[in-house]
């Protein structure tokens, strides 16, 4: 209850600033260890009637409210900015990419980063200037995530007081579904024979040059003509117009769906690896033939926000 | 190595735990001198075996090896000091475990353990001594006890162990209004919270509670301070500075003691005569009952009372230095009758001892008409036959008395005190030894006056029918010097006197007493601060309820922790947003409430379009608005102060869409 009380006091957005009243602040262990250690002087000083003894604790004291304005100024005016995190293969680690902006004249000492259940991030952040730090989160369901709320919190200085804020960063990272491993069958649909079934020749047989399209692979730019000065132009081997491949969503209808989408992501790394053209055809959409990493891509998110 | 489970940015980089260790080092320092050397030693070894492990990167000593080092530990200690408890053997306790401690530090929370201990071991330093050099010494330990606490509770830290000492000496010093408030205002409660071990308050030197040969002329070679006193209107002359301490009347032939029924019977009336002194004393703790004041003390604003020799008494032994006013009659008549009892205690001496002495008395008994002329003649002997007076007397076996009368005739004040009651109690008159302090030293540089141990000084009550106690000083008698002008001109040159005996001139005692002053400040305005003061302190700020109290303690506490959070959050601050772009925000917010909110990605002119389109009788003023703004923020022209307060005014007076 008081985590959603919390919650609803966090700042959300791409691009949040710590204020007043999003950060917390509590003993951490430490602290009340520290606080034990003064009382226990306080008994001392008053046993013996010790007033250097007194002066000690009551300095003591003083540093540790001044250490808990310090550990609240730590945090207090912190720029954090959500990137773009790239995306990931269900399973793999996203990577949030967060920048953490300083406006104040003072360095950030200790700040660590926690996104839900993930490890901790680390960092200082240098005076009147920002810093980079990612957000490592492990993911395992296929589908547009959200990064989980951010606990941004800090112990310093002297680990007596835990200051923290918590933000959600309305960002999100693409989880494409995981390749399905092992051996699969040829993607070459028995359903389109016209568009994909003749045999492939070698591709090395150099047939000439083509003007470059956006989705021809870079390893087939001519790039000595480009050096000429000429226009951007794409080897054209022979074999590759029969190379060409539909990946087809209704080819694997005898799998579950999740598997169905394993299938077509491995069969899209496969072509690419191959540098065959390849489509892909799902229920709601198509995407025609091409090859290279943006077509590969393209055809990788579609499958990750194929809806559930 | 055994640090494996635990985590890297947990583990302690070597260059830290060498600081750590030399911190730990200079707190301790100080005890290794109560300590046995055993004791400095083990902990001296664990520090350097740590660190050699460090170095080298090998496994930390294991469970049984700590375990049995602890147990040995302990057993030496109950050989050294014959407990485990009390003061002594807890600091050898808290310095041991410091050094074990360090031997097992493996994490950031073992650093963080040791150095708590470290602050809890400074602690054990005050209760040796509370001098400003200590204060100073502990000062420097707590600033790095507390940039260690800093740096090495820092996960992200890189860079020197000692990075952040500016810090730890800012934080400090922004605690210490803090501090102060606490001290003054928290609320003092009566110590001890238990039966205090004998040993606390450690070895101090002052008067006895039991004279016998040779007690005061120990005292006298040492030079501490046993109490400093500041006198309204001026001190009084040299020979009148006699100080009133335990008075002792009980006699065994060899001690003297102070009688148990002194407390019991009824005080002496007093009759002071002329106006009285008024001066206020700094006493140090000497762990006895009684009080110090100049004789005849007719009054003292401190919980204790006077019993019938009239000693000052308090109910406590004295174990932190105190401060009392007190009032003085330099004339005065004393106990003017005497019951039966009281004179039959006073005139007692144990039978068959010092016959010698006895029959002197007789003689002088025969020779006088009355006690008066007994008293004076007796006196007059010290003087007529060949008294010395030294530091340094020959030894006395037998009959302490009679030979030091007869034979030896060298002596120190409680020589001549104790023959001289001796004397006046063989001829039937009642008579007391009186110790305390005889003199002081004005401090030029503080105005007080400085009496130290080896002003220490005995010498004779003698009771007079008609009069009452007289006080009398056979040291007078023999060594005018002594009473007139202290003791350094009183020995012979050949005596061992300590330096504070003689007379402030030169550079260094110069210096010496400036130093006493400062400390004198020190001990009169801090360390002497304790619940009455404060008392009298909240009656004078007109805090005398306890809740009057605790608002004026949280209201100061508030005060000075917000102004310290102001100073560092104000500092804080982002730089001022451009008015240009402050107006613009206003501008969206009000549209926001209104349910239209800026996307984050549309400029000003595209929301603008929006917003016209959504409430269409107002889209001449949010274009207006949004076409002034563009014109401010980005324009060429730069942004005059008239152009920004007429948007201003478009943006406050924008209709409500």
């Amino acid at each position: 209850m008081i985590r959603r009380w919390m919650d609803r006091r966090a700042r959300s957005g791409r691009n949040v600033r710590l204020g007043y009243r999003q950060i917390f602040i509590l003993p951490t262990r430490g602290g009340l260890l520290f606080a034990a250690m003064v009382v226990a002087i306080w008994i001392g000083a008053v046993n013996y009637s010790n007033n250097m003894a007194f002066l000690l604790c009551f300095l003591l004291v003083g540093f540790g409210l001044v250490a808990m304005v310090h550990a609240f100024r730590n945090l207090l005016g912190l720029h954090i900015t959500a990137g773009r995190p790239a995306p990931v293969f269900a399973g793999a680690d996203a990577h949030f990419p967060l920048r953490l902006g300083n406006p104040a004249p003072r360095r950030r000492h200790a700040l660590t980063l926690t996104a839900g259940d993930n490890p901790t991030t680390a960092t200082d952040v240098p005076a009147s200037s920002e810093c980079e730090a990612h957000l490592v989160v492990g993911t395992s369901r296929r589908g547009p995530m959200k990064l989980p709320v951010v606990e941004v919190e800090t112990h310093f200085p002297g680990n007596l007081f835990r200051a923290w804020a918590r933000v959600a960063l309305d960002v999100e990272c693409l989880i494409r579904p995981a390749p399905e491993t092992g051996h699969v069958p040829d993607p070459v649909s028995e359903q389109e024979p016209g568009r994909g079934g003749s045999p492939r020749q070698g591709d090395d047989d150099f047939s000439g040059l083509r003007t470059y399209q956006p989705a021809d692979s870079l390893k087939r730019i001519a790039w000595r003509t480009l050096a000429q000065e000429q226009e951007l132009q794409t080897k054209q081997f022979t074999g590759e117009g029969p190379g060409r491949v539909w990946l087809d969503y209704e080819a694997t209808r005898h799998l579950p769906r999740e598997a169905r989408l394993s299938r077509l992501c491995r069969w899209i790394l496969d072509a690419e690896a191959e540098g065959r053209p390849y489509g892909l055809a799902l229920p709601d959409q198509s995407i025609p033939p091409a090859s290279g990493p943006g077509h590969a891509d393209r055809c990788l998110d579609a499958l990750a926000r194929f809806p559930v | 190595m055994s640090t494996g489970g635990i985590p890297p940015e947990e583990r302690i980089p070597p260059d830290s735990l060498a600081w750590l260790l030399a911190v730990m080092a200079f707190v301790i320092a100080p005890h290794t001198l109560q300590l046995p050397l055993w004791l400095s030693a083990a902990v001296v070894a664990c520090g350097v075996l740590r660190i050699m492990l460090a170095y080298r990167g090998e496994r930390l000593p294991g469970r049984t090896v700590r375990v049995l080092a602890v147990a040995a530990a302990t057993t030496g200690i109950y050989l050294s000091y014959g407990t485990i408890f009390g003061l002594d053997a807890g600091v050898a306790m808290l310095c041991l475990m410091a050094g074990f401690k360090v031997l097992e530090l493996r994490s950031r929370r073992d650093v963080m353990v040791t150095l708590l201990l470290g602050y809890f071991l400074l602690v054990t330093h005050f209760l040796y001594d509370q001098s400003l050099f200590t204060a100073g010494y502990m000062l420097v330990a707590v600033c790095g006890l507390t940039t260690l606490l800093i740096t090495t509770q820092q996960p992200t830290h890189r860079g020197k162990p000692l990075t952040h000492v500016r810090l730890a000496a800012t934080m400090l010093a922004q605690a210490l209004p803090i501090m102060v408030i606490l001290f003054l205002l928290f609320p003092r409660v009566p110590g001890p919270l238990w039966s205090m071990p004998d040993d606390a308050g450690g070895a101090t030197t002052g008067l006895s509670d039991e004279m016998s040969p040779g007690s005061i002329s120990e005292l006298s070679q040492s030079d501490e301070v046993a109490f400093r006193a500041e006198f309204e209107n001026g001190p009084p002359v040299y020979p009148q500075r006699y100080w009133r301490g335990p008075v002792f009347s009980s006699y065994d032939g060899n001690t003297w003691r102070q009688a148990d029924e002194d407390v019991n019977r009824e005080p002496p009336d007093v009759q002071p005569v002329g106006e009285p002194l008024r001066y206020t004393v700094t006493l140090e703790p000497h762990d006895e009952r009684w009080l110090l004041a100049l004789d005849l003390a007719t009054g003292v604003d401190r919980e204790a009372s006077f019993d019938a020799a009239h000693q000052l008494r308090q109910d406590d032994p004295l174990r932190e230095r105190v401060r009392y006013a007190a009032r003085s009659s330099l004339q005065y008549r004393l106990g003017t009758t005497l019951g039966d009892e009281a004179r039959r205690h006073y005139t007692h001496l144990p039978d068959d001892t010092h016959p010698q002495a006895r029959d002197l008395a007789r003689e002088w008994r025969a020779d006088t008409a009355d006690d008066t002329e007994l008293v004076e003649h007796g006196l007059g002997h010290f003087r007529r036959e060949p008294f010395s007076y030294t530091l340094q007397p020959p030894r006395l076996d037998e009959d302490s008395i009679d030979e030091f009368l007869f034979e030896t005739r060298a002596g120190f004040c409680e020589h001549y005190a104790a023959a001289f009651t001796v004397l006046m109690r063989a001829a039937d008159i009642p008579a007391r030894v009186v110790t305390g302090y005889l003199g002081g030293r004005m401090n030029p540089a503080g105005d007080y006056m400085i009496v130290r141990q080896s002003d220490a000084h005995a010498w004779v009550e003698v009771w007079l029918e008609g009069e009452g106690w007289r006080s009398v000083d056979p040291t007078g008698y023999v060594a005018p010097e002594r009473v007139e002008r202290g003791l350094a001109g009183a020995v012979p040159d050949t005596d061992p006197v300590p330096s504070g005996a003689f007379d402030a001139d030169g550079i260094v005692q110069n210096l010496a007493l400036r130093w006493d002053a400062v400390n004198a400040y020190w001990n009169r305005w801090v360390l002497a601060y304790g619940p009455n003061l404060q008392q009298e302190l909240m009656e004078r700020l007109k805090l005398d309820s306890w809740q009057r109290m605790a608002l004026a303690l949280l209201g100061a506490m508030a005060l000075s922790l917000g102004l310290v959070t102001a100073v560092l959050l104000l500092r804080n601050r982002d730089p001022a947003p451009d008015p240009v772009a402050r107006e613009w925000q206003r501008f969206c917010e009000r549209l926001a409430r209104a349910g239209l909110p800026r996307r984050p990605d549309e400029g000003p002119r595209d929301y603008a379009r929006r917003a016209a389109a959504q409430w269409p009788e107002h889209a001449d003023t949010i274009q207006a608005i949004a076409a002034r703004y563009q014109a401010l923020r980005y324009g060429l022209t730069s942004a005059e102060s008239n152009d920004i307060r007429s948007l201003r005014h478009a943006v406050k007076h924008m209709p409500r869409p």
